[in-house]
């Protein structure tokens, strides 16, 4: 049953007024350290991000990047915390979490050492991010797949939430493969508003 | 700033079908989001393919719940298509499944899916999951293939796509 072969041209598209790209970094040849997103505006009710990623970790399939926000400067101190389910890089069944981080991991992305081309892809939410009367609450589906191997580890899957323990409106946010050291080329972070 | 997040397609079944297929897919957006909503007429499983390609170049991790017997954690490699979850065949209950297939129309990586399923029939699973098609062509099919059975009638489909700026 075809659908849109013959008539893809004859849609009406209508963009959804709410949904809008603020910014996209796509990483070039040599890789980058870190990803950053700055000068964010409080214009929106929400933020999303969706990535395509992978790192130069050479000495594992699976790395695990960070994620730190602030205003107007990056938060270094440890006011995050994350819960995680899913499925570890070990192959694991995974239901864990820390407190009080200087950092939120959540993110997978492929390394470079068992497959190339593959790289992991996520979706965050940053829900009222702009809020000056509240902490600020994340939530994550994040995951690579790696065809089962290495000794069916596959890759990895994570469902998360995080919070930043700070009322001010997030204005910067960066992602770091903290083994990395790199985001390999052609990874891209795409930062979305949504109007409330 | 534009908006970026558009109805690229949406087909509700009025006649019951073995296969739905979405073809000459736009290359112009930069993630695809594919909803389905419905069910099937008869116990099955079903696949999503990329391109028409039934090779065995799919692979995906699942986590799945069923209210019985704990978390399930799944790994299929090899696959010949992104396999589908438990789709219900009851009659008054459907299927949700939201796939986010980002960077699909690069030339340069495979294709790698995140994906959401609530089932409110059949064995009642909620469940994620990701996978990789090993190809790095641009997506331009999607096929919604079942090994027995039909898509129901009244199940829809829906294809958004969101462009980066």
């Amino acid at each position: 049953m075809p659908i849109l072969g013959t008539v893809a041209s004859q849609f009406s598209s209508k963009p959804f007024g709410s949904y809008e790209s603020i910014q996209t970094v796509t990483v070039g040849a040599g890789g980058t350290a870190s990803i950053n997103f700055t000068s964010i505006p409080a214009t929106y009710k929400h933020l999303q991000i969706r990535y395509t990623a992978a790192s130069n970790r050479s000495n594992y399939n699976v790395d695990l990047p960070s994620m730190q926000v602030g205003n107007t400067t990056i938060d270094t101190g440890n006011n995050y915390s994350t819960h995680n389910v899913g499925r570890r890089s070990d192959g694991a069944l995974a239901a864990d979490g820390g407190a009080s981080g200087n950092q939120m991991y959540f993110m997978y992305v492929a390394s470079s050492a068992l497959i190339t081309n593959t790289f992991g892809v996520g979706i965050i939410d940053i829900l009222d991010y702009a809020n000056t009367n509240k902490y600020k609450t994340f939530r994550a589906l994040t995951g690579c797949d790696l065809n089962g191997m290495p000794s069916s580890q596959g890759g990895a899957l994570s469902l998360a939430s995080a919070n930043w323990m700070s009322t001010l409106a997030i204005t910067n946010i960066r992602f770091t493969p903290v083994i990395g050291p790199l985001f390999t080329q052609y990874s891209s972070f795409a930062l979305y508003g949504i109007k409330g | 700033m534009a908006s970026t997040y558009e109805k690229i397609a949406t087909t509700t079944l009025g006649t019951a079908a073995g296969t739905v297929t979405f073809s000459s897919i736009s290359g112009a957006y930069t993630d695809l989001v594919v909803v389905f909503v419905g069910k099937l007429s008869a116990a099955a499983t079903c696949f999503l393919r990329y391109n028409n390609d039934s090779g065995s170049n799919y692979s995906q991790i699942n986590v799945i719940g069923d209210g019985s017997t704990g978390a399930i954690n799944q790994i299929r490699a090899n696959q010949t298509g992104f396999r589908l979850y438990d789709v219900s065949v009851s009659s008054n209950n459907i299927n949700i499944l939201i796939f986010n297939i980002n960077n699909y129309s690069n030339t340069t990586t495979y294709k790698t899916t995140l994906h959401r399923c609530s089932d409110t029939g059949g064995t009642s699973e909620v469940g994620m999951g990701v996978s990789s098609w090993r190809d790095t062509s641009a997506i331009n099919r999607l096929d919604f293939v079942t090994g027995a059975g039909t898509w129901s009638v009244g199940s829809t489909f829906t294809i958004y796509g969101i462009l980066a700026a």
